[in-house]
């Protein structure tokens, strides 16, 4: 077995074990499931996005995006994507890597500007994933990468639909040193990781609703034998084989030449998320009233895929970027456009 | 089980990305004066001479054998090949149907004779062939089909109807899936074969048009009546019919045809709205762009499972099915954009393609198996009984 397939095993081992119902239902509550996280952190999945020459340890990046995949097939209520993407900001930038959870946000709606030696950064970033729970803030605008270690107040704590910290923060942070931004920006970035965490969490929706379906006897028959049943899943099916193929792109263009990815993760964006709405819109229906409980697991996933569908950059956003410059190409262009862009 | 659909990501293959260059080259130079309403009519495009060029180009036949006329070239460039000429609106039907099926059918299943005798012509774009698989009563239910072959001393006699027929008036050859013997209350499927018909010198086979719904004559009812062909028109097996014709399937699947469709519409929607500044329509050529890139993923996944001798039935129905959900949702797309009266007579090619689509976009969840057989296919490759 290559390296990576043990990691993704012993992973898989891991958030089976950490990521039980109870945890699953603490976090829901509120909670910050710390032992879950330094389960995760002692096996050092937070790094695994870091080079090995920046003090990583030398997982091929496709393995460690496999790993959001991962943690979405578990609607890991812990912010690991983020954290990973943070320190592969950090260790290219030639920063030190953070001691916890960390995020990476655009500087873009931020004041950034020389102070003596170093930079003073202020202002508010909406909506930062568990933001009340960070070691470390990570900031990059495009020339700089900035690592903030103190100088953020939560400002207004908010969750997203699966009750994942969203918050604002207030930064008024002083940085003595900066390193080069490297890679996409934190929101091409933070999209692409979005695709592949939903493309884990439809895997784990189209298990459920197969088991569901095949479990659940109406009029002396499991469900799983009307026809009518048998075609939306296989729909479902679909859906969750285009979403995982164009979560597949956006990991490869992520892990890819920077200047290419773009395209490609606007395209893998939101063909994902369309087919996240549809598959949840079948997998709900299949499930009857029981899935529409706080008892049944369906609603971790479903209301994951529902937030991660709308963040980093909406649908819209991404529909508009890749459609101008479609437009852009011109009718006669268009197909040439079309195999170019991934 | 969530293995089961997973699309492996498509190699990039180099050769194939050079010799797109020169189909592209080679199209610009052979049908520049197509109109947009021809192109529109996406594999229905019939022209042999056409044909001809692109065997002459080594460009049909392309993985098989040399010794068979083929180039022993790979599943990747064939692909590019394909794709291009679909994209471009290429008159493709004259070879289309024998280089995508009829040959790798008769190169498994064939025998020596046969294949000497039909495939370089294939791959020379002289050949063309039909499929004749449904009839009246056989067409989802494939394994009813009633038309029967019978031994005799001079070979085999032939009585039955066969319907919707593409391009069966031009086909020199049709591969005909029927009855040789009978089938049992355990096994439908058992006693069919598969035949090689000579559709020019076949003494008992009468090819009548049916006009389809856009006004065109594209499919054909072929009646036999004690036609005779010869013993050595068995292709296979006799009784493997079924096996035979199952593996065709996966090819006739997951081609780019199967969301290509309406292209040329989507070609002229993005010409009209040159210097446009609407966000909305921004925003959903973004999302059918995303569609198709997604689309094209999927389908060069399969080609590369073909090409490693895989069985892709499972994938090769969620790329029919995706794609014709796809190609049927253009129109209407098209239509909350621009404000447009369909008119195949229309001088203006958005009006005139727009008809074409419209009128043609119902066929493309029937032909080469329907949705629901699709998705009845679908449901049980992911267990479901
Ligand atoms: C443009 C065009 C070109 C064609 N070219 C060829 C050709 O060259 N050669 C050839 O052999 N055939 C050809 N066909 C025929 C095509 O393969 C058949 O139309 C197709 O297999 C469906 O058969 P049918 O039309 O008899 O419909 P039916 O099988 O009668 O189906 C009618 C409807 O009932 C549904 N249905 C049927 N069975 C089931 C079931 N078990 N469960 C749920 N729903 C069901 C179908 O999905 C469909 O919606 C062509 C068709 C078209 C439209």
């Amino acid at each position: 077995m290559s390296d990576g397939a043990m990691l993704i095993e012993a992973a898989q081992r891991l958030f089976a074990d950490r990521i039980d119902d109870a945890a699953m239902r603490r976090a829901r509550g509120g909670e910050w499931i710390g032992e879950a996280w330094d389960a995760i952190a002692e096996m050092g999945l937070p790094l695994a996005l870091v080079s090995e020459e920046a003090g990583g340890f030398g997982v091929e990046t496709v393995d460690a995006l496999a790993l959001v995949r991962l943690a979405g097939a578990h609607a890991l209520p812990l912010p690991l994507a983020e954290t990973m993407l943070a320190n592969g900001a950090l260790g290219a930038a030639g920063l030190p890597l953070a001691e916890g959870p960390a995020a990476l946000i655009d500087g873009a709606g931020l004041t950034i500007a020389g102070e003596g030696a170093g930079w003073r950064i202020t202002g508010t970033a909406a909506r930062v994933p568990w933001a009340r729970d960070l070691s470390t803030l990570v900031v990059a605008d495009g020339a700089h990468t900035f690592r903030i270690g103190a100088g953020c107040t939560v400002a207004e704590r908010s969750t997203n639909l699966a009750a994942m910290p969203r918050d604002d923060l207030a930064i008024d942070a002083y940085c003595e040193a900066s390193g080069p931004a490297t890679g996409v920006s934190p929101l091409l970035a933070g999209a692409a990781l979005r695709s592949l965490q939903i493309a884990g969490a439809l895997e784990t929706v189209l298990a459920l609703t197969i088991e569901h379906v095949s479990d659940r006897v109406q009029f002396g028959r499991s469900l799983s034998k009307f026809q009518a049943v048998q075609h939306e899943l296989a729909k479902l099916g679909g859906d969750v084989a285009v979403a995982g193929a164009a979560a597949d792109m956006a990991a490869e263009a992520l892990a890819g030449d920077p200047a290419e990815a773009t395209l490609a993760i606007a395209a893998a964006t939101i063909r994902a998320r369309e087919a996240a709405g549809s598959a949840v819109a079948i997998a709900q229906q299949l499930h009857g009233a029981i899935g529409f409980t706080v008892e049944h697991r369906l609603h971790w996933y479903t209301t994951a895929l529902w937030s991660w569908r709308d963040e980093e950059g909406g649908t819209r956003y991404w529909s508009d970027l890749l459609g101008r410059a479609a437009l852009a190409a011109g009718g006669a262009g268009f197909w040439q456009f079309v195999t170019e862009a991934a | 089980m969530m293995d089961a659909i997973r699309f492996s990501s498509p190699p990039r293959h180099e050769a194939a990305e050079a010799l797109r260059h020169e189909v592209r080259a080679f199209l610009a130079e052979t049908i520049p004066a197509r109109t947009p309403l021809a192109r529109s009519d996406s594999w229905n495009g019939y022209d042999r001479d056409f044909s001809r060029k692109m065997g002459a180009r080594g460009w049909l036949g392309m993985t098989w054998p040399k010794q068979y006329g083929g180039h022993e070239r790979s599943a990747f460039e064939r692909y590019v090949v394909v794709e291009e000429t679909l994209a471009a609106g290429a008159p493709v039907l004259s070879h289309w149907i024998a280089d995508r099926q009829s040959g790798p059918t008769l190169l498994r299943f064939g025998t020596e004779e046969q294949k000497g005798r039909v495939l370089p012509g294939i791959a020379a774009g002289e050949t063309c062939f039909c499929i004749g698989m449904s009839e009246p009563d056989s067409g989802s239910d494939l394994a009813a089909t009633r038309t029967r072959a019978v031994r005799s001393a001079d070979g085999w006699r032939i009585t039955g109807t066969k319907i919707w027929t593409s391009n069966a008036h031009n086909a020199d050859y049709m591969i005909l899936f029927c009855r040789s013997g009978d089938s049992t209350p355990a096994d439908r499927q058992a006693g069919t074969s598969q035949f090689l018909i000579d559709m020019k010198n076949t003494p008992g086979l009468t090819v009548r048009p049916i006009i389809d719904l856009a006004g065109q004559h594209h499919f054909n009812e072929c009646h036999f009546e004690d036609a005779l062909v010869p013993a050595g028109a068995l292709i296979g097996t006799e009784g493997q019919g079924w096996q035979q014709v199952m593996s065709e399937l996966a090819f006739e699947r997951s081609g780019p045809e199967r969301f290509l469709s309406s292209i040329q519409l989507i070609v002229e929607l993005i010409a009209a709205l040159q210097g446009s500044d609407s966000d909305l329509a921004r925003a959903a050529i973004g999302r059918l762009t995303a569609h198709l890139i997604v689309l094209r993923r999927l389908s060069r996944s399969v080609a590369a499972m073909l090409e490693a001798g895989e069985n892709p039935a499972l994938h090769a129905a969620i790329v029919k099915d995706q794609g014709a959900l796809f190609e049927q949702a253009i129109p209407d797309i098209a239509r909350s954009l621009i404000d447009a009266e369909p008119d195949r007579a229309a001088t203006s090619n958005y009006n005139a393609v727009l008809a074409n689509i419209v009128l043609n976009a119902p066929s493309w969840s029937l032909r080469g198996g329907t949705r629901e057989i699709l998705r009845g296919i679908i449901a049980r490759g992911l267990g479901l009984r």
